[in-house]
């Protein structure tokens, strides 16, 4: 029988995964920035299972709102990524440098 | 094990594994193309959860837009990735600890918790049941009224995202001929051709 811990214990895979691809591709702002839509996916299974065996639909409500600011980061991410490879030919992290930060 | 069992050991496999490549692939093609894969068998673990609208939305929001965004951002840049994806083996280990002591720190609660005794009675949204209102429209009971501060910001949010991008990638080529409306619209049929008598043997 499939309870909630099942579906816990995938979006704790999911959210692992997320991160251990944050730290192994750490060049490729691409495959980062699909990382951290990971992670958010994750954490949308969790709300979702929790809201599902609560019967509380606040849950879904929030997964919408994260959803929604998971498209606008997605879009102003690439959007940031087209610019700067326009600017300097390159996606490495490690050459965003021009601030001196 | 039931056909419900069955399907969610099938969808939390795909989700994982598309994950899992996601990360691992070596083109960024084929990345983009395990999220989808990923994305899907979420949406799959929704449905089975009973939440059909976030189910559908994932599909049509995730799918349908990130993913081709990441799609055509990947194909439209001209980057050497074979040359990105060198270190990604100098890097491995510190990201296989890392990885490895966050799955443990979160083993450690699974099996461990339980609901409090309250839980029940903290419910900000109770679902009503199945045969008063399916999901979509329990959805939309409570986010056109109880949320609706919250659902407008998130309008705004993406108003600020589309301004955002918009803003950032626009560039104004020069040395381009344009079309240019008002100047079209105001010509002045007139003046726009002369004819010119012209005296045999004296030209212009």
């Amino acid at each position: 029988m499939v309870g909630l811990e099942h579906y816990l214990a995938v979006g704790a895979a999911l959210f692992v995964i997320g991160i251990f691809g944050l730290f192994l591709n750490r060049k490729n702002v691409i495959i980062l920035l699909m990382s951290i839509e990971l992670m958010l996916l994750a954490v949308n299974i969790n709300l979702v299972a929790f809201s599902s065996y609560l019967g509380d639909l606040a849950g879904q409500v929030f997964t919408l709102f994260v959803l929604t600011v998971a498209a606008a980061e997605a879009a102003i991410g690439l959007a940031i990524l087209v610019s700067f490879f326009r600017n300097r030919g390159t996606i490495d992290v490690e050459d965003v440098n021009v601030m001196k930060g | 094990m039931s056909v419900a069992d069955f399907a969610f050991y099938l969808f939390a496999l795909t989700t994982v594994v598309g994950g899992f490549f996601t990360v691992m692939a070596r083109n960024p093609v084929h990345s983009v193309l395990w999220l989808i894969t990923a994305f899907v068998g979420a949406t799959g673990l929704f449905v089975l959860l009973g939440a059909e609208f976030v189910a559908m939305l994932l599909m049509i929001v995730y799918v349908g837009a990130v993913a081709v965004l990441f799609l055509f951002v990947v194909m439209m840049l001209d980057v050497d990735f074979a040359e990105l994806k060198a270190e990604m083996a100098k890097s491995l280990p510190l990201a296989l600890l890392i990885g490895v002591i966050l799955l443990m720190e979160l083993a450690t609660i699974f099996g461990t918790w339980q609901f409090a005794d309250g839980a029940d009675a903290a419910r900000a949204a109770v679902a009503p049941a199945l045969d008063v209102a399916h999901n979509t429209q329990a959805l939309g009971q409570i986010l056109y009224t109880d949320y609706i501060l919250l659902f407008q910001l998130a309008g705004l949010i993406l108003l600020v995202a589309m301004i955002g991008a918009i803003v950032l990638t626009l560039r104004h080529r020069t040395n381009v001929k344009r079309q240019n409306v008002i100047s079209q619209m105001h010509r002045d049929p007139a003046k726009a051709m002369e004819v010119i008598d012209v005296k045999p043997g004296q030209g212009l």
